[in-house]
Order: C-alpha cells, then structure tokens, then sequence
C-alpha cells in the first residue's frame, strides 16, 4: 500500500491556494457526462452533493434514513468555529489552526488542518446566505461564543441546535438540485458495497431499505460521506442506525483505515440507567461554566447529595486541574470521572457516575440567571433522568461520541482506492487524536462544500475513465456477494437477536477498548471479539424475509461489520503504544496520571491493509511538523 | 398575478375565499340583527325599516345578489375543503384524542349545515311566504306580525334558537379562523382577534336570541 | 411496571393491517417508549415471530424520524416531546397503550408504524431554499438582521420535519410544516428575495401530494414536539396571498 498524502509544496498559507491553482478543471460540457455517487446526506455529503451538482457533474445520492435531512449532524449542539475574529479578540487563521492541531495532541497533518482553518470563514459566509439563523447581537451581527481548548471566541451557533440548522441549509441547498432534476436522491437506501473495477472506485451496490430491492450504481467516482464508527461500542451518542459497513466494505476492498483507535469520550452525557438503555445523550459542554464536578470522598457513599456535607465531598478536577477547574478539555475530564468511579468513589445505583452541581452557580448567579443560560438543557435532563437539576446535583458520566480515526485520505480526500474520496467524519483527516468542540460541523462542511468538488474535478479531470456497464464482472460479484451475505444472515435461525449480539460486543469494546486501554485488557478483547463473532454466526435469529422493510436484517448487517471492525480497533489500540488524546493507554502516563506521548515512535498516522484471511497490515505514515513545536498539553 | 381559478384551486386560496365571504357574512349578520332588533322599538319603527328598503331597490338588489353569491362561494368553499380533507385521510384512527381544538373548530361543517338549512327555511318561511301561505294575506310590510307570529309555534322558535346557538359557535371558531387564513393572526393582534371574536360571535347571538324571548315572556305582543 | 399494547400490524403497503395486542411485562418506568418497543420486540424475536417495525434513530428528540400516535396523540401524552424522549413514567401500571402510525393520504404506510414522508421532502425540493450556489456568497456580516428577526426564524427554523402535525391534524394537513420553512426563510433578508415564488410553489406542492388544507383547529401546535407556533401558518398565509396579488 503507498501512502502519498500529496501535500502541496511552498509555506503553509500558500499551499492550498496554489494547489487550487494547480488541479486540472473539467469543462462544463465535460461535466454533464461524469456521475458521482455521494454516499450518505450528512454535513459533508449533502453539502458535496449539492455542490458538485450546481457544478454541472450527474449526481446520486443515498442514505439509509427516511430523509436526507434526518442525517445524525443534525444532533450537534454547541456550534461551529470559524477564524472570523469577528470579536477582534486576536483570533486568526493560524491561531485557530494552531489550536486545532494542539487540540489533536500533535497527531493530524498540518497542511490538511491550516486548510480547515482557512476554509471555516467561507462556511459560515455560505451558511448565512443560505439562510441559516445563527445567534445575533442587537445590532445584528453575528453572536459568538467561546468553546473548550480556545481562548477567543469564535464559536458560531443557533441556539442549542447548530448541527441542525446548518445540515437544513447544505439539504435546502441538495433539495434545490434534487427539484431541478440534478441530484438523484435515494433515501432509505443502504450501500451495501463498494465496487472497485480495474482498480478504481467505479460504483456501488445498494440495497432500499424499504423494499430490499438491490440495485448497483455505477459512476465516475465515489464519495463516502457516512460518518463514524462510535457505534461498535453500542452506546454511544450517535443515532441508533449510524454504522461502519460503508467504510469497512472500502476497507475490505483494500481502502487504507487510519487511526481506528482515536475514539472521543465527552465527559458530559446522562449515565446509563438500566440494561435496556439503547443510547445515551450527551449533555452540552456548556454545563461546565457553572457547574462543579464532584463524588464523595469516602467510598461506596449512598447518602443523597445534597445531604453529604461539603468538606466530605471531592471537587476532583479542581483538585487536580486548578488552572482550568471544571473546564478541562474532554479527554482529561473524561479519564478523571473513570478515576473516580473505578476508586468506588462513583454515585447512583450503577456506581458509574458523577456529579455536576449547580448549587454553587444558583447561590452565586441567582436561579434566574442559571435558567436564562441552561433552561432547555435542564428541562432535557428532568425529561429523561425524572430528576430535578435545580434541587439535586445532575449526575454525568462520560460517553463515546465521536471517532477521530477513519478512512486514510490524501490532502485530496481521496482514499487507497482510486476514484474513492471520503469526507466529513469517515475519513481521519483533520482532528487527529481528539476532536476540540465546534469542530466537527467545520470539518464536515468545509470537505463538501470546498475542498472535494475542487479535489474530484481535479480527479475526473486528469484520468480517462472509460464507461463501464452494470454488468461487468465487479458489479456482478458484487451483487451476487451482498446477495450471499443477506441469504447466510437469514439461514442461520439460531435463537439469539442480532441486537443482543450488538450490547455483548459494546460491553467488551467499553470495557477494554474504552477510555482507558491496556496491554492486557487489549489482548483479551482480540481473544473474545472473535469468540463473539463466532457466536453470532452460529446462533444469530434474522426474522422476516430480504424482499420487505426489514430492521432486524439491516441491524444483523451493521452487526456483523461492527464484529470485525472492533478488532481492528483493539488491534490498533494495542499498536500504539503511547497515550494520546482519545487514546490512552495506562501504561503510558506520567506520574500524575497524565497522558504520556511517545513523538520520537508515534509521530505518525498508523494505517491499516486488509489480508484476505489473515492479520491486517499496518503501514505509517509520518507526520512531519515543520510549522509547530510539539509540546506536551497541559492544563494544570 | 396568479389566474383566480389557480388561486382558488390551491387549498390556501380557496381557504381566503372562504375567510373573505365569511366576512362578508358577518357584516350582513350585524346588518340583520340591526334591523331585527327594531322590533324592540314597535311594529311602526320596524315595518318602516321594511319599508324603506325597498326605496333603494337597485341597491338592495346589488346586495342581495351579492350576500346570494358569498353564500354560495363559502358553502362551495366549503364542501371542497371537506371533500379535499376526507380525502386526505383514508383510514382514521383507531384511537384518537384532541389536544387543544375546540368542538366548535371541529364541528364546522356539521353547525354550517344546521344553520344553511335554517336560512333556507327561514327564506321559505318568511321571503317567500311557502311554508306559512297565511302571512300572503298579510300586508307586503308588516314583518312585525309575521315575526311574532312565527315565533309562536314552538318548533319554529326551538329550531331558531337551536340554529342560533350552532351559528354562535361556527362564528365563534370562524371569525378568529378568517383573520388567520387571511394571515392577520399575529403578534399583538392575536388577544384583540380572540377577544372580538368571542365577543362578537356572543353578542350576535344574544341579540338574535332576545326576540323569540322577548315574545315567550311576552314584552313584545301583537 | 407492565402494560398492554394494541398495535397496529401490516406487513406492507398494499396489504391489510390490523390492531393486535401484545403484553409488555417487566417494563422499568425509566425506560424510554422506544426502549419499550425494543424490548417487546426481542422477546417477539426469541419467540420467532416478526417485530414491530417502527422508525427511529437519533433517540434524542432532533432528527425527527421516530413518529408514533400513542393513545390517540402524536409523539404521546408529554408535552414538546417527541416519541424517543417519552419515558415509560408518564404511563401507568397495567395501562392499556394504542400506538398507531401517522395516518395520511400523503404518509402511506410501509409496514407496520413505518410511514413514507418523503412528501415533505418533495414539498422542500419544490421551493424550500434559497438559490445560492456555493462560493460567490457576500460576507455574513454584511447583511446586519435584527436579532428579533433571527430569534423568530430560528423558532420556525426548529422545526423537526416528523410529521406530528399532519397526524394530528382531523384533515392531515400539512400546513405547520409548510409554513415553517416558509417563515423561517420569509424572516431573513436572504430569504425574502425569492419570496413569492417559494410560498406559490410549496403550496402548489403541498396540495398535490395529497395534504388535507388548515381550518385552524390549532391541533397541530399542541402536538409539535419543538412548540412551532401556528402564527407562521398565519405568515404562510400572509405570504401566499401577497404572492399571488403581486404583478410579476
């Protein structure tokens, strides 16, 4: 596998503009000929699907939901940032740029990063024209706030509701192409496989979710824009349907996968209340401006909170953090909620929770001001928890929410396979090892607005890509071999349901692929995972027929790559033997139990092969940083 | 400018129809009980009013022509919205419970076709003297002797009243419903709206109402 | 707690469907109604008969995919809650729950409570936009917006698109969603270029798929799961008739 990340030559500010300048264009005659299929209707997909239509190009897209716009960025809360310095409180480019990259722990490409900051001023430029209702001042400018690991504010947002209102503009704008005849849209329709035809990415195999009827699709080039794989831990913040086959069939058909290990615990989601908890929710970052993170001092205490006297309770982060307190980026503040919770010092029936008290902000701010700033927030709280969070502290507990890691791409977004491009939070471009808030919507919409169309025209532009027919041979097979999978899922008739086997594999991907990992423990789950998978294809129960809308076949589906990726994941975890960002190994700290990066060995992005039958491969790619030092985070 | 047939093809304009001819509806309502409750002030001051109506015959005719054509417009309206609306749901449902729609917004068609049958009757009754062939032998003008007559017969009083009561509550649904199909509903003016509909649609109702009670307790006689 | 179901059943579009009861024993109130749901169906699984199919995904109240009319109101008895953020607590032990799917000439039944939206998605392709293309767009901070404006937009803007609306709307009316989007965008100056034609054309649209049209029973405000206030079916209307009167 060659892993040429193609970045640009010259400085840092020049390079995208140059490469701008460089990439090949296609006429617009030529454009009507070429199709593209854009695989999932998220940020990034909707926004490239709209985009390469207005540009002239055929397009189809698809997305297993009943509509592009239920696509999960739509459950972003916080924001999106961009270097306006619209506050004129110093921010720029490169200081964005730089946060980001720090924010990552010094794990991510600094050419692909300083494009992401150059690029968030035109996002937010776009958003508004298209009638996106961002926060205003009272003079009717933009409103901005701050965000976790910054110290400007540069965060743009609508309400609590961000994600939302910027995927309604990028699907307002796909809806516009789909109305004029330009865009094809397939909803609640699965890709089932890729179809890689003398070595470049030339369609895809689908299947309607509501007739099961499979179809393929046969294009010029292929963009997946499916989203993370925070679903192999079963709980997670992402929407129940969100799953890895898109990417993971890429990667079988020897699509590099980079960094699978980089998960993102959020410290802040409402903790698990009982077996039958299908997700967890996460409760903005925000909560943390006032309110304090404690547990009791003394082990195994059951008292109620609020009669657990002050000096017997543990402010720990501000023990342990007094620069930054409660604000601590997410992954520490994550590890030490586990810290707490693993010393028999956690709180409710599960032991597996903290406390976020409000108390101290209501006595110091007046009740009125909380509510002014988190009425919505604790109204979401009271509605699933039953609790009141003016009266009793909210208990938290950390939850998996984003993955850094992805399909390898270059400074293209275009992955090991020719013709195959990946975009949003598929590929593993921009974050590194941890994500900073605000900047997901960023990545998303800067990839399918800006960076692909020019990448894939460049692409379409510089290749002969003869026609091919929906009967050559790789179509076929791969009809034939999705055929096969759907026919074995269903002959099992074992007795356990595909969703079962789902919470088994999350239970043991939490346990020893979670927040913190070790050597041990990785071992263990590389020794069960396969166990499981085993199981699952002797004793799964897939009800119903293929020929209808059937949910437990599409879930068997999902499960199935779920058991394989997970693998992949302990196989990548158990590689890098360091602690960074998401990615902590406790072998691996220093002796106040902080993160302990290896640069000298792990500079670099590890990404894996598929083998047919045998280990994956692992090649790196090293990450060169000319432009920053690398320095270890702190925020005592 | 939209075509008036693609306007009031499309549910929202025939819906402005309906809220326009509704209105006009209302201002003949006031006109009538206007008129009507002159009976307070004697047979002379009514039968005059009667009378005098017919001095402005061009007019009159104009008017009538024109409440004839909002009538008919709403009760079109009306009919197509229901059929559009049936349609639009084929299969009902098994349970269904209202949240905050009143019975008066839901039962618009059922008190509109309560009261379109009193209004034919009460032409028939009064206009054209069908149903009651007696009031032929009264003179042209003595609306006063017909009106209390009509009044004493126990079905026609109940049938009046009980179509009063259903006009009170299509009023009262109708009047703030044709400010919103009309897109006046909005900010400040929502209370005035709620209120003057209300309002209106009580008053209407009572001034209607006071006559055949006036009669039943005998203040007004022949 | 335990309680019993009666559910509608139809294995697909054109065949024919029927409510059928199924007791939900040991179900915990901190439960969510889906999670309820999830539960019956494992034990229909294990029992090899087929679950009830029903959508969801973000659990969370904001991609709008979960729908269900429970007990005869949309997204049931909790105010501005959708489906997924309904929690078993708000039933009571041993009560009988009807769950039925939308019903619509313009949301046909797939299966089960699974029902085909894709109106609304054809009603947003017919004019719910504004025409930009990407790149070429002015600074945003060269249009300044009253924040009164903007806070009104978002409120439209919030809309979920789940259809709450029409269910429970007595003429499946499509009207609150319509005229969400329609204020949403008729309140920003980017919006208002384009006006007219896009209230002209998403009405156009509404009617031909089949929506039943508003006689303002207010019902759907009651039932919307983020409180869209009927003042923008006002505002709908408001902009459909100053569309149709203008002379271009």
């Amino acid at each position: 596998m060659q892993l040429d990340a193609k970045i640009p030559a010259g400085n840092l500010e020049s390079k995208w503009t140059r490469h701008k300048f460089d990439m090949k264009l296609v006429s617009p005659a030529n454009k009507r000929k070429k199709k593209v299929l854009v695989v999932g209707t998220g940020l990034a997909g909707a926004s490239a699907a709209a985009t390469l239509a207005e540009l002239g190009y055929q397009v189809e897209a698809f997305c297993y939901q009943d509509s592009a716009r239920r696509a999960h960025s739509i459950a972003a809360q916080g924001g999106i940032n961009a270097a306006k310095n619209y506050q004129g409180d110093g921010d720029s480019i490169y200081r964005l740029f730089y946060d980001t990259i720090k924010g990552g722990d010094f794990r991510a490409r600094e050419a692909n990063v300083y494009r992401l900051a150059e690029t968030s001023v035109q996002i937010i430029d776009q958003a508004v024209a298209q009638g996106v209702p961002f926060a205003r001042e009272y003079g009717g400018l933009l409103a901005n706030r701050s965000f976790g690991g910054a110290q400007v504010s540069r965060t743009f947002y609508a309400r609590g509701q961000t994600g939302q209102q910027l995927l309604l503009g990028a699907y307002s704008a796909l809806s516009r192409q789909v109305g004029c005849g330009a865009v094809a849209l397939h909803t609640r329709s699965e890709m089932l496989d890729l179809v890689v035809h003398e070595g470049r990415a030339r369609g895809i195999i689908v299947r309607n979710l509501a007739t099961g009827k499979i179809t393929r699709h046969v294009a010029d080039a292929v963009v997946l824009a499916t989203g993370g794989y925070g679903n192999t831990f079963y709980l997670s913040t992402n929407a129940t349907g969100c799953n890895v086959t898109a990417t993971y069939r890429a990667y079988k058909h020897g699509a590099g996968f980079a960094n699978p290990c980089y998960t993102q615990i959020h410290p802040t989601c409402i903790p698990v209340s009982g077996d039958h908890q299908s997700k967890l929710t996460l409760m903005s970052e925000s909560l943390r401006n006032d309110g304090r993170v404690w547990v009791p001092k003394a082990m195994g205490d059951k008292r109620s909170p609020t009669s657990i006297p002050e000096d017997e309770r543990d402010y720990y982060l501000e023990r342990k953090y007094p620069g930054y307190g409660n604000l601590a980026p997410r992954d520490i503040a994550s590890r030490s909620a586990k810290e707490a919770c693993d010393s028999g010092r956690g709180i409710g029936d599960s032991g597996l929770g903290v406390y976020l008290d409000f108390s101290a902000a209501i006595s110091r701010l007046g009740k009125s001001v909380v509510e002014e700033r988190y009425a919505n927030l604790f109204q979401m709280y009271e509605k699933i928890t039953d609790e009141n969070p003016y009266e009793t502290p909210m208990r938290i507990y950390p939850a998996v929410h984003y993955t850094m890691g992805g399909l390898w791409v270059d400074y293209n977004l275009e992955s090991t396979i020719p013709g195959l491009f990946v975009i949003g939070e598929a590929n593993f471009s921009d974050h590194g090892a941890n994500r900073l808030g605000a900047s997901a919507l960023m990545q998303g919409l800067a990839d399918g607005y800006f960076i692909l169309p020019a990448t894939l025209s460049h692409y379409l532009a510089s290749n002969s890509l003869p026609s091919v027919s929906a009967d050559a041979g790789a179509f076929t097979e791969g009809q034939a071999a999705v055929e096969a999978r759907i026919h074995k899922l269903f002959s099992i008739q074992g007795s356990r349901s595909p969703n079962s086997f789902h919470r088994e594999l999350g239970l043991l991907m939490w346990e020893h692929c979670g927040m913190a990992r070790d050597k041990a423990g990785l071992e263990k789950a590389l020794q069960k995972i396969p166990e499981l998978r085993e199981a699952f294809w002797q004793d799964l129960r897939v009800t119903g027929t293929g020929e209808a809308l059937n949910q437990q076949l599409e879930k068997a589906g999902r499960v199935a790559d779920f058991l394989e990726f997970g693998e992949l994941m302990c196989r990548d975890a158990l590689s890098r033997e360091e602690s960074c960002g998401g990615h902590f190994r406790t072998e691996y700290q220093t002796e106040e139990g902080e993160a302990k990066r290896d640069d000298e060995h792990y500079s670099h992005v590890s990404v894996w092969e598929h083998q047919e039958g045998r280990a994956p491969v692992m090649h790196k790619e090293s990450l060169a940083f000319e432009n920053v030092k690398l320095a270890t985070r702190s925020y005592k | 400018m939209m075509s008036i047939s693609s306007f009031y093809r499309s549910s929202v304009g025939c819906k402005v129809v309906m809220a326009l001819t509704g209105l006009g509806l209302v201002g003949f309502l006031c006109a009538h009980l206007a008129g009507n409750l002159l009976v307070f002030k004697g047979p002379e001051a009514m039968n005059h009013y009667a009378r005098s109506l017919r001095d402005y015959l061009p007019i009159l005719w104009v008017l009538r022509v024109g409440l004839v054509g909002m009538f008919m417009l709403h009760i079109a309206s009306a009919i197509r919205l229901t059929q559009l609306n049936r349609k639009a749901r084929p299969v009902e449902y098994a349970k269904k419970k209202n949240v905050q729609s009143t019975i008066s917004s839901r039962t618009m068609m059922l008190s509109g076709t309560v009261v379109l049958s009193f209004v034919l009757y009460h032409l028939a009754h009064l206009t054209f003297r069908w149903t009651h062939p007696e009031f032929q032998e009264l003179g042209d003008f003595d609306v006063y002797q017909m009106l209390v007559m009509s009044f004493h017969s126990p079905y026609v009083a109940f049938f009046y009243c009980l179509s009063i009561l259903l006009l009170m509550s299509h009023l009262h649904h109708g009047i703030v419903s044709l400010f919103q199909s009309l897109g006046l509903y909005h900010g400040g003016l929502q209370l005035v709206i709620r209120m003057a509909g209300a309002g209106l649609s009580v008053l209407l109702a009572a001034g209607f109402l006071s006559i055949p009670t006036a009669i039943f307790c005998g203040w007004i006689g022949l | 707690m335990k309680v019993r179901l009666h559910v509608w059943r139809q294995p697909s579009s054109n065949a024919p469907g029927k409510m059928v009861q199924y007791d939900a024993p040991n179900i915990s109130p901190a439960m969510s109604f889906l999670e309820m749901l999830d539960l019956v169906n494992e034990g229909l699984v294990e029992k090899g008969e087929e679950p009830i199919a029903f959508d969801h995904d973000c659990r969370e109240g904001i991609c709008g995919t979960c729908s269900l009319m429970i007990n005869g109101v949309a997204h049931g008895p909790s105010e501005a809650t959708t489906t997924c953020q309904l929690h078993m607590r708000s039933f009571r032990d041993g009560e009988d729950i009807y769950i039925e799917p939308w019903r619509a000439q313009a949301f046909p039944v797939l299966r089960d409570l699974v029902t085909d939206r894709s109106s609304f998605d054809r009603i947003m392709q017919a004019g719910g936009f504004v025409s930009v293309n990407t790149g070429g767009v002015p600074d945003a901070n060269a249009i300044p917006i009253s924040k009164v404006d903007a806070d009104s937009a978002m409120d439209a803007a919030a809309c979920i698109g789940c259809g709450a609306c029409v269910a429970a709307c007595k003429n499946a009316s499509a009207m609150l969603f319509v005229s969400a989007k329609v204020s949403h965008l008729a309140l920003l100056p980017q919006g208002q270029v384009e006006g007219s034609m896009r209230a002209k054309a998403m009405v156009a649209q509404m009617d031909q798929e089949g929506f039943g049209a508003c006689t303002n029973t207010k019902e759907c405000e009651a039932v919307c799961p983020k409180e869209i206030s009927v003042s923008s079916i006002a505002r709908l209307n408001r902009e459909f008739l100053k569309a149709s009167v203008e002379s271009r």
